[in-house]
């Protein structure tokens, strides 16, 4: 049962077209998150369905009703912008209340919701503090409480991380996702980020060009990318060169190493070359235990990230990037070695066009 | 009907705007019965007290800007290199002017520089035209210091300086050679306003009888029908020549500016 | 330091330092000390003495005259009346630029046009009213001879109350539109969004976060044309000569020619107008301060 739908949606500004053909419907509930590098369309979308623009042709629905011709306030949708976008003369409490207002709401009821919003947040001690006194974390936070409490149907969140510090940014967007969770409230997340995006959200759109390229999980995005657009945005990646031993059983040769793929390869017939895609991930440092290797070149660098590291390797013109895990025992590979990689075949992609 | 009204509105304030200037432009035309002429033009100019006031005020203005810029400039510099925590206090100081009527600075300036004071300024010609610049000069700080204090916002005052030190420029030449053309389309935004403001100042020159343009214009008010209109045209469009050479210098900097 | 003898006061290059500092300013300093400062505390000082120089209030309580109060009384009310029009209709066609309803093209000939019209006050600005509306003004004669409208027997009178405001309108309205369209600028546009999808009608948004955000910005300004309408003598005494009371005419004659018969009332009425217009510079200058923190 589909919540919110959007129909073949588009959108033109004169004669340049930012939106083609959108189609998707999302669950009650879902937290939807659409990523995409800027210009793609996501930020579009976003306000046409919170009617700050008319679509050009299309529908949207909420809940089995026509949106799309209804002005942004009579939709009952909850908005958090980017830059807060608080109003600067009224104090958190007035802020939060400023929708059960314009409601009409009696004043008891707008002071017990507006009192449980800022218990969700955790700011009920600066319920009086004006938002030039806050820090932009604190802002954010109350603009989600703003846009919350008239119980909207539909919560829409366009970038509201990427005006914060980078710490701040991940705690605000687990609690924003702990919100979310308790309160079932049907989300649609806009962001450039894909640690972002697929940290948070049940489902991803990857927007390119004013179309969805892709709609997934988080791990089927980042595990089965469909389009080489897909792949690229999400993720590192590295593309090698094989030879397709056997199109049924999807068995390739990769350098040395042959492996079948876990399923079949279609459109290519043997013999033929094919690039195949795989994460930093998937390849490890070829032992006795790993068979042939797929990849031997020069290391270039390593760089500890952390937990893991990574490290690049040249292999033959191609640069191609692996990790490993950051043990104390582990070996780490030195520039100017030579390495032999092999792949596992399950963290192998063939790519379309 | 939002669009409609905005018309309308905008329409009855164009004509609230341009009604006097087409009535004093249609009325300095009226001199000969029955035709327009420039007949009042001719008159204004031919006067010999026109000339003699207009090139007075001409003089003072001219003067009024060379005080201000001397004034200015390097106190706006000096504070922003040497004496930062003091400009709040300064900025409120050239901002008076504005709170203190000139009416009231003038009659502080004949109480104060009367013929038997320990500063007899109103004493002699001379000494008048000495404190009718200086009045000019408070009229027009406000103008001039905030017109010089942005632009020396736009460039960082220190390092031009030291750059220039550690060439050996000297402070005159620092100021005359560095600070100054860096800030030379704000210094002359302020000086074509103050040229506005004194061309056709009235109170101050008036009370201190000077023979100003301002005070001729406003004898010749009281005494003729169709000069006077002549004269608001005339200034109207020293005014708008004024503020026209500003826009000018500001758009000159900004295609300057650019980088190629 | 390696020096066997410890130094016994500041050297000679320090000393000199931190005056230099100082003598940068100096000339500003004692320019404005002189032409600005001392005149004005001239004044008021004068303001709480007899001729002797003794101290005393009664040229302030002199002040409280029938005459001079009707003097600052309509003073008052016209720098309020045309304070009041100049910054409702300003503020009206600022909107209406910045905000939509008309198109961007003629935003930038306005503001040069309100340059240049608030500039043009004082005597040039008198004579223009005088051939518009003045008894053989350009628009009387239109009205009296084309279709019958007598604008004197209507009541209207250029050398009056509602004269003088509207002649004072021609560089107040242009004013508080150069001083309130940065203002106007600063509305952000996700204000109008947030408010309208929580919800909020456009009258509701207007009433409840843009005029609130606007206010001090507004008063402020209404403020300062206050007090520019309060100074202004130029365009009175050119428009009216003498024949409408108010305090810088009052005080121009007095000037002149002591029309009050006593120096010090002359002064008393001088500091009047510097309380006046210091308590709406004041006004202006604290609600500028608070608009700017809200803005930042």
């Amino acid at each position: 049962m589909s919540f919110l739908t959007l129909t073949h949606l588009q959108k033109s500004f004169g004669s340049v077209k930012v939106v083609h053909d959108f189609n998707m419907t999302i669950e009650k509930g879902e937290f939807i998150s659409f990523l995409g590098p800027s210009g793609c369309g996501k930020t579009t979308v976003l306000r046409m369905i919170a009617g700050f623009e008319i679509p050009t042709g299309g529908t949207i629905e909420i809940a089995g009703k026509d949106q799309t011709n209804l002005r942004p306030n009579q939709r009952n949708i909850g908005m958090v912008f980017q830059a807060y976008a608080l109003f600067p003369n009224m104090s958190v409490f007035d802020n939060v209340a400023f929708g059960l207002k314009v409601a009409g709401k009696p004043k008891s009821e707008i002071d017990a919701r507006v009192k449980e919003m800022l218990k969700l947040i955790h700011l009920e001690h600066l319920s009086d503090r004006y938002p030039y006194q806050m820090s932009g974390g604190q802002q954010q936070r109350v603009a989600l409480a703003r846009a919350l409490a008239p119980k909207p149907q539909v919560l829409l969140l366009d970038e509201p991380l990427s005006a914060l510090d980078a710490k701040i940014r991940v705690s605000l967007r687990e609690e924003i996702r702990q919100i979310q969770r308790q309160l079932g409230i049907t989300t649609v997340f806009v962001t450039h980020d894909q640690e972002e995006a697929l940290s948070i959200s049940d489902r991803i759109v990857v927007m390119n060009a004013g179309k969805a390229d892709q709609i997934g999980t988080p791990g089927e995005i980042y595990n089965r990318p469909t389009t080489r657009f897909v792949a690229n945005f999400v993720g590192t990646l590295n593309v090698i060169e094989a030879i397709l031993v056997n199109a049924a059983t999807g068995t390739v040769k990769i350098g040395e190493e042959v492996v079948s793929l876990p399923q079949p390869i279609t459109g290519k017939s043997d013999g033929q070359s094919i690039s195949i895609a795989f994460r930093p991930e998937a390849a490890t440092i070829a032992g006795p235990s790993t068979g042939p290797a797929a990849v031997t070149g020069t290391v270039l660098s390593s760089n500890f990230l952390g937990s893991v590291v990574r490290t690049k390797v040249d292999a033959g013109g191609n640069i191609i990037s692996f990790d490993m895990f950051n043990q104390a025992s582990a070996q780490i590979p030195k520039a100017g070695e030579t390495v032999s990689l092999s792949l596992q075949p399950d963290g192998l992609m063939v790519l379309g066009d | 009907m939002k669009r409609f009204w905005a018309w309308g509105a905008l329409i009855i304030g164009l004509l609230y705007f341009i009604l006097p200037l087409i009535g004093m432009t249609n009325f300095s035309l009226k001199m000969r019965r029955g035709v327009y002429s420039f007949d009042a033009y001719a008159k204004v100019l031919g006067d010999t007290r026109f000339q003699e006031t207009f090139s007075y005020s001409v003089t003072l203005a001219l003067l009024t800007i060379l005080v201000g810029v001397f004034l200015v400039v390097p106190t706006a510099y000096w504070v922003r290199l040497k004496l930062p925590f003091l400009r709040p206090y300064i900025e409120f100081v050239t901002l008076l002017p504005l709170v203190i009527p000139a009416i009231v600075v003038v009659f502080g300036y004949i109480r104060l520089y009367n013929t038997s004071s320990w500063l007899p300024l109103t004493g002699t010609a001379l000494g008048t035209d000495v404190l009718l610049v200086a009045g000019y000069t408070m009229l027009a700080l406000p103008y001039m210091y905030r017109a010089v204090d942005t632009g020396l916002r736009t460039i960082d005052v220190t390092t031009l300086t030291e750059a220039a030190q550690s060439l050996g420029a000297g402070w005159f030449t620092i100021i005359t050679r560095i600070i100054l053309p860096n800030v030379l389309v704000a210094v002359l935004s302020g000086a074509f306003l103050t040229f506005a403001i004194v061309i056709g100042e009235f109170t101050m020159a008036a009370l201190l009888n000077r023979p100003a343009f301002g005070p001729y214009m406003q004898v010749l008010g009281a005494n003729r029908a169709y000069e006077p209109a002549a004269l608001a045209v005339i200034a109207f469009a020293i005014t708008w020549g004024c503020l026209g050479l500003i826009q000018l210098v500001s758009r000159f900097q900004k295609s300057a500016q650019r980088p190629v | 330091m390696t020096s066997p003898n410890p130094p016994t006061g500041p050297s000679p290059a320090r000393r000199m330092r931190l005056p230099l500092h100082w003598l940068g300013i100096l000339p500003f300093a004692v320019f404005v000390l002189l032409f600005l400062i001392m005149p004005t505390m001239k004044i008021v000082i004068g303001a709480f003495q007899r001729p002797d120089g003794s101290f005393t209030f009664s040229n302030i309580g002199n002040l409280f005259t029938p005459s001079i109060l009707a003097a600052y009384g309509i003073s008052i009310r016209i720098s309020m009346a045309s304070a009041f029009f100049g910054c409702l209709i300003g503020f009206g066609t600022a909107a209406a630029v910045v905000l939509g309803g008309l198109p961007r093209a003629i935003r930038g000939p306005l503001m040069t046009f309100s340059g240049v019209a608030s500039n043009f006050a004082g005597v040039p600005l008198a004579f223009a009213f005088l051939a518009t509306l003045g008894p053989v003004g350009f628009i009387t004669v239109f009205l009296q001879s084309e279709l019958g409208i007598n604008l004197r027997m209507l009541g209207f009178n250029l050398l009056s109350f509602w004269g003088l405001t509207l002649t004072y309108l021609f560089f107040q309205i242009p004013l508080m539109i150069l001083i309130i369209t940065p203002a106007l600028d600063g509305l952000k546009k996700e204000w109008r969004e947030a408010a309208s999808i929580l919800g909020a009608t456009n009258a509701q948004y207007w009433r409840m976060v843009a005029l609130p955000i606007l206010t001090p910005s507004i008063l402020g300004t209404f403020a300062l044309l206050f007090a520019n309408a309060f100074g202004a003598v130029a365009t009175a005494i050119a428009l009216t000569g003498s024949s409408l009371s108010i305090v810088p005419i009052l005080l121009f004659a007095q000037i002149r020619g002591d029309v009050l018969g006593d120096p010090h009332l002359g002064y008393a009425l001088a500091f009047g107008m510097i309380v006046v217009t210091g308590i709406a510079n004041t006004v202006y200058i604290w609600l500028r301060a608070r608009s700017e923190r809200w803005m930042r």
